[in-house]
């Protein structure tokens, strides 16, 4: 078990350097970035939005009651909601949502083309599979991940007004609660968690794809790792980086 | 000319190949034959260094293949067609796609000049007018003719094909069969088959290695097989009741 974690964590790093050279030819290249922009970017955006509209409404919800004292200030819940969302709510609810979105389309494809030979194709013909099929993947992700986030974090501040609405919080109060003492730091913060979630989602899930052998019933499997250790990986490095940064 | 010398290859403690030397000639279809299990699969993933052997050498006309780093490596797998037993098209592009593919990636050819090349090899393995096709929308005879196509894109030296008929029916396996011979002959390649289907033996077999216990058990010609009296052979190429009652008559 102990052994096998450690030889897992050996052959990543071996991919991962396989994966970490020059692209073979840039227009081809550019031609996979768009489309994975599009599958993991721009397909993602609907699931992102419903999301965060709920999740910002009922953090707002709840921050209300929490707060329900006439000694607070009501402009208190929209700043505490602002913070829960650009801190937390945002990167890493919307990070696990596409670990295992992307996490399990990623590594189901991969691990699709390896059962069926068109690795091996891919490899005969000369071309760095790894590479090749990998490296936009993650380069699209840590691209479009931050701007996910950034539109979670804008949709999750309209679904907590909208929540502060039915719980009588007034409009002005929870404006003026998003601009008292704003910190652009935090933002930054949650960019900077946002981008190594991405890489490590796109990273995991290849991985699981990339090594899958046998038939189509161990792609199933290997998706499914995919996302369990996407997601781990994911709250790990986010505790990690908690630490560092904020602490 | 691809040249094996000793090779050896064990998965585990499973010996799959043991001190296995032999040359697969030029303009000539070349096949393996030998039991499902024998490593006629792991030969050809050998040859192109898909798997890696244990001791041996593999040499591509005075190129000792298995000395090389992966990126000279990768210089004479262009000089390589494959086709797989599943046939392994990129199911994502359509078969006009799969067979620019190689183009796109090695050529600096113009979307003309390679439109052009895809039309020849199209209509080398008569299939014109599929170009928009996806590989989902193929029938096996086609998948199996259009990953040909893909295979002699670049203009090949050597053409490996591993059980390039299982799964299709006797009729459209000898066009199969045709096929490659024609064209092995027509482009001046070096051609290896791995097959266990009998009747492409009987229609192609010119230069036959009979696989057996990790060994070259036996080699020759379809003449020479048939009037064989190697038995673990026999057992093999006339395995059913009639084909026993034949070759004894
Ligand atoms: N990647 C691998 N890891 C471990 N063992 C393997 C691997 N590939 C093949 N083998 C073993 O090597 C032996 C030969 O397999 P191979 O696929 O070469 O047979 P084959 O002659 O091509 O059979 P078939 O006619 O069924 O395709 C088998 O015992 C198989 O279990
Ligand atoms: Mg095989």
């Amino acid at each position: 078990m102990m052994i096998k974690g450690l030889k897992n964590i050996g052959n990543y790093f071996i991919m991962m350097k396989k994966v970490m050279s020059r692209p073979e030819k840039y227009s081809v290249f550019l031609k996979q970035l768009k489309l994975e922009i599009g599958k993991i970017g721009l397909d993602s955006i609907g699931i992102v939005i419903i999301i965060s509209f709920f999740i910002g409404a009922v953090v707002t919800i709840q921050q209300s009651i929490n707060l329900e004292n006439p000694l607070l200030p009501k402009y208190l819940i929209g700043l505490v909601s602002r913070d829960a969302l650009i801190l937390e709510f945002a990167p890493t609810m919307i990070g696990l949502i596409l670990a295992g979105k992307i996490g399990s389309s990623i590594a189901s494809e991969i691990g699709m083309m390896k059962v069926t030979e068109q690795i091996d194709a891919l490899e005969i013909m000369g071309i760095n599979s790894a590479s090749f099929l990998i490296l936009p993947k993650i380069i699209a992700a840590m691209f479009f991940f931050p701007i996910l986030i950034i539109l979670s974090i804008t949709i999750g501040i309209i679904g907590g007004w909208l929540g502060g609405l039915s719980m009588d919080i007034p409009t002005a109060d929870f404006v003026y609660g998003l601009q008292y003492q704003f910190i652009p730091f935090y933002v930054t913060y949650s960019l900077i968690k946002t981008v190594v979630f991405a890489f490590l989602i796109t990273s995991i899930s290849a991985f699981y794809g990339y090594t899958t052998k046998g038939g189509a019933i161990n792609v199933g499997k290997s998706s499914t790792l995919a996302v369990v250790y996407s997601s781990i990986l994911l709250l790990i490095f986010n505790f990690i980086l908690t630490d560092l940064i904020l602490s | 000319m691809i040249k094996v010398e000793n090779i050896r290859k064990e998965f585990g403690d499973n010996l799959v190949l043991n001190d296995v030397s032999f040359s697969f000639e030029k303009r000539k279809t070349n096949l393996i034959i030998g039991e499902s299990g024998s490593g006629k699969t792991t030969l050809l993933k050998l040859l192109i260094g898909l798997h890696t052997l244990d001791s041996g050498n593999i040499i591509y006309d005075g190129r000792v293949f298995n000395e090389m780093k992966l990126k000279q490596k990768r210089l004479i797998r262009q000089e390589i067609g494959m086709l797989f037993q599943g046939g392994a098209l990129f199911d994502y592009m359509s078969v006009e796609e799969n067979i620019m593919f190689p183009l796109t990636m090695f050529t600096e050819q113009s979307e003309e000049e390679k439109l052009d090349r895809v039309n020849f090899c199209l209509q080398r393995v008569n299939l014109e007018n599929t170009n928009t096709l996806l590989p989902s929308e193929l029938s096996g005879g086609m998948l199996k003719r259009v990953a040909i196509a893909r295979a002699i894109s670049m203009n090949p030296k050597y053409l490996l094909c591993d059980e390039p008929n299982s799964g299709l029916d006797p009729k459209t396996a000898i066009v199969i069969d045709n096929l490659i011979q024609e064209i092995t002959e027509e482009f001046d390649m070096t051609t290896i088959v791995n097959t266990h289907d009998m009747n492409s033996v009987m229609q192609i077999g010119e230069n036959i290695v009979f696989i057996h216990k990790g060994v070259i058990w036996w080699e020759g010609n379809k003449e020479e097989l048939i009037h064989t009296n190697n038995k673990e052979l026999n057992d093999f190429v006339f395995a059913s009741e009639l084909f026993k009652r034949l070759k004894n008559k």
